[in-house]
C-alpha cells in the first residue's frame, strides 16, 4: 500500500490540476475497474438504445421521418463504437464487454427498458432521453480519463440533432391533429419520469457518487444535473403547449430553479431488477443478432487469415 | 393527380426501386452481424431512401402530387419495382448477394442516365452513380470474403446465389415504354448493358470461389405489379401510420 503512495498522490495531482488521465499512465486498479463499468454502459445503453426507436424505421409516417430516424439511429451505433474502442484502452476487450451485456453482468441504461409504443414515442424520446443523455455527456467532456473524455466531445456534436429532430417531431404533433396532440401527452406522460431516473439515485443514495466525484470520472452530481435538465425542459414543454405530468412541478423565485416532485424509486429499481416490459426482448434482441451474424464474423476471421497465409507463400 | 406520362411512369419505376430496397436494407439497422455492418448497413438504406425521395419528389411535380402520396398511399399492384428488390432480407448471404447484384447493375445504368435528354434524372443519377461506386466496392469485397471464408459461409452464399439467379433477367428487359423513352434519349436500354454485367458477376464468383448455378429459371412481372407474396406485407407495415392518419402532417 505505502509504496503506491507516491504514484497514488502523483495520480490524484495530475486529476486536481485538471489534465487528463492517458491509457499508458498509472491508475489505481479501482480507478480502471469503475471506468470500465462506467463506460461499456455507456456504450450498451447507445447499443440497446437502437432498439426502441429502430422499431420505429420500418413503419416512420413519412419519407423524411424515415430518414431522419434511420440516420439517428445509426449515429447510435457510431456512439457505440466509439466507446467500445475508447474502453478497450482499459484493457478489456470488445467480445467480453458484448459477454458481459448479454449475460446481464453488465448493465444499461434502465430507460432503454421501457416500450415504444406509438410514433410520438420517437419524438420523445429524442427531446427527452437524448436531453436528459446530452446534459450528462456535456458534463462528461471534462471527465478525467482522456479516451472517455474525447469521445464525450465527439458524441456530443451528434446528440444535439438528435435531441433536435426529437423535439420537432413532438412540435409537429402539437400543432397537428387532436389525436395527434393526444398521442404526443400520453409519450411525455409516459417517457418524463423515466427520464428523471436516467440520471440516476440522488446523491445521498448514490454508491459511486463521491469516489467518482473526486477522480473527476464525475464531474457534476446526479441531481444537480437532474435539476439542469428540468429546468431547460419545463421551458421546451410550455412551448409545445403540452403538459410534464408532475403537479408539484413549479418555478421557486428563491432557488432561481423549478421544483419537482419526488420520483418513484421503487418503480426504478423494480424495472433495473428486471421488472420492465423489454429488459428480457432487449438482450434477446441483442444476443439473436450476434448470434445469427456469427458466421459472417467467423468468415470474415477465415477469410483474413488466409489472405495473411497466401501473402506468406507467395 | 394528374395523368401520369411516360417520364412520370418511369421515374416512377425507378423511384419504386429504390424504395423498397431501401426498406429492405434498413431492416438490417441494429440486427447486423456487428457494428461495424450495422452503420454500413445504415449508410446503404440511407443512400437509397435518399435516392427514391428525390425520385419521387420528382414524379410527384409531373402528376402534381407530394413525394409521400406516391410512397405510401400506393398499393402492391401500383408499385413497379423489379422483384429483386423487394425481396425479404434473408440472411447475410441473401443480403449481400441481392446488392451485389444490384449494385453491378446500377454502376452501369447510371453511368449511361447520366447523359439522359432529361437535365432532372441525369442529375439525380450522377448523385446515385457515386453512391452506387461506393457501393459495388463494399458489397463486392463481402462476396469474395463471404464466399471464400469457411464452408458455412461458402456453402450460404451459394445457396443465396442459386436463390436469387432468376430474377436477374427481369434487371435487363425493356418494355415499350423505356423504349420509346430510351428513343428520346431519356431511358436506358437495359439489354445493352448485360454483356458487361455477367462479366463483372463472372469475374468476382471465380475470386469468391463460387460458382455459376447449373439451373435457370426465369420469374418477371415487377413493372406490371405482379409481385411476390412479400410485398404486400412490406407495405402494410410501412404505410399503416400514414394512411392511420389521413390529411395530417408529421
Ligand atoms: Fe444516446
Ligand atoms: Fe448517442
Ligand atoms: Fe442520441
Amino acid at each position: 500500500m505505502s509504496d503506491l503512495a507516491p504514484e497514488l498522490d502523483n495520480f490524484q495531482q495530475k486529476i486536481d490540476d485538471e489534465q487528463r488521465i492517458e491509457p499508458k499512465d498509472w491508475m489505481p486498479e479501482k480507478y480502471r475497474l469503475n471506468l470500465i463499468r462506467q463506460m461499456s454502459q455507456h456504450a450498451h445503453s447507445e447499443v440497446i438504445g437502437m432498439q426502441p426507436e429502430g422499431n420505429w424505421i420500418s413503419s416512420a409516417p413519412s419519407l423524411y421521418r424515415k430518414i431522419v430516424l434511420l440516420s439517428k439511429v445509426q449515429d447510435e451505433a457510431g456512439h457505440g463504437l466509439y466507446l467500445y474502442s475508447a474502453t478497450e484502452t482499459l484493457g478489456i476487450s470488445r467480445a467480453e464487454m458484448n459477454s458481459r451485456l448479454q449475460s446481464g453482468e453488465s448493465k444499461y441504461a434502465s430507460i432503454f427498458n421501457y416500450p415504444s409504443l406509438t410514433w410520438a414515442d420517437v419524438g420523445a424520446i429524442g427531446w427527452l432521453v437524448d436531453g436528459a443523455a446530452i446534459v450528462n455527456q456535456v458534463s462528461l467532456q471534462r471527465t478525467s480519463y482522456g479516451p472517455y473524455a474525447r469521445a464525450m466531445i465527439r458524441i456530443c456534436k451528434e446528440e444535439s440533432f438528435h435531441q433536435r429532430q426529437g423535439y420537432d417531431i413532438m412540435v409537429k404533433l402539437a400543432e397537428g391533429s387532436k389525436e395527434q396532440r393526444e398521442m404526443a401527452q400520453d409519450a411525455i406522460n409516459r417517457w418524463w419520469w423515466p427520464s428523471l431516473m436516467m440520471f440516476g439515485p440522488h446523491d445521498s443514495d448514490s454508491v459511486n457518487s463521491q469516489q467518482s466525484m473526486k477522480w473527476k470520472i464525475k464531474r457534476q452530481s446526479n441531481d444537480d444535473l437532474r435539476q439542469k435538465f428540468v429546468d431547460q425542459t419545463v421551458q421546451q414543454t410550455e412551448i409545445l403547449k403540452l403538459e410534464l405530468p408532475d403537479p408539484d412541478l413549479k418555478w421557486n423565485e428563491e432557488r432561481q430553479h423549478y421544483d419537482f416532485g419526488e420520483i418513484d424509486w421503487d418503480e426504478f429499481y423494480q424495472v433495473i431488477k428486471g421488472n420492465g416490459h423489454c429488459n428480457r426482448d432487449r438482450i434477446k434482441h441483442h444476443v439473436s443478432a450476434h448470434e445469427e451474424g456469427a458466421w459472417v464474423r467467423d468468415a470474415m476471421t477465415a477469410y483474413a487469415e488466409k489472405k495473411a497465409q497466401r501473402k506468406e507463400v507467395a | 393527380m394528374t395523368e401520369p406520362s411516360n417520364l412520370s411512369t418511369y421515374v416512377l419505376r425507378l423511384a419504386d426501386d429504390a424504395m423498397v430496397l431501401g426498406q429492405r436494407i434498413s431492416e438490417w439497422t441494429s440486427n447486423s452481424p456487428n457494428l461495424e455492418e450495422d452503420i454500413a448497413n445504415s449508410n446503404v438504406a440511407l443512400d437509397y431512401l435518399g435516392r427514391a425521395r428525390m425520385l419521387y419528389a420528382y414524379a410527384a411535380t409531373m402528376l402534381n402530387t407530394t413525394e409521400d402520396e406516391l410512397a405510401f398511399m400506393r398499393d402492391a399492384r401500383q408499385y413497379t419495382n423489379l422483384l429483386m428488390h423487394e425481396l425479404p432480407k434473408g440472411d447475410y448471404a441473401f443480403s449481400t448477394v441481392r446488392q451485389f447484384f444490384i449494385d453491378s447493375f446500377d454502376v452501369l445504368y447510371f453511368e449511361q442516365l447520366v447523359n439522359s435528354s432529361d437535365a432532372q434524372l441525369a442529375a439525380i443519377a450522377a448523385k446515385t452513380l457515386k453512391e452506387c461506386r461506393y457501393h459495388v466496392r463494399r458489397s463486392r469485397d463481402l462476396m469474395v470474403r463471404l464466399g471464400d471464408g469457411t464452408e458455412e459461409s461458402h456453402t450460404r452464399m451459394q445457396t443465396a446465389l442459386n436463390e436469387l439467379w432468376g430474377y436477374r433477367h427481369e434487371l435487363f428487359m425493356d418494355d415499350e415504354l423505356e423504349t420509346e423513352l430510351q428513343q428520346q434519349g431519356i431511358a436506358i436500354t437495359r439489354t445493352d448493358l448485360q454483356q458487361a454485367w455477367d462479366a463483372a458477376i463472372n469475374d468476382c464468383l471465380a475470386e469468391a470461389t463460387l460458382s455459376i448455378p447449373e439451373t435457370d429459371w426465369t420469374v418477371t412481372g415487377g413493372r406490371a405489379g405482379v409481385h411476390s407474396e412479400h410485398l404486400g406485407h412490406m407495405l402494410d407495415d410501412m404505410q399503416c401510420l400514414h394512411r392511420s392518419y389521413p390529411g395530417v402532417t408529421w
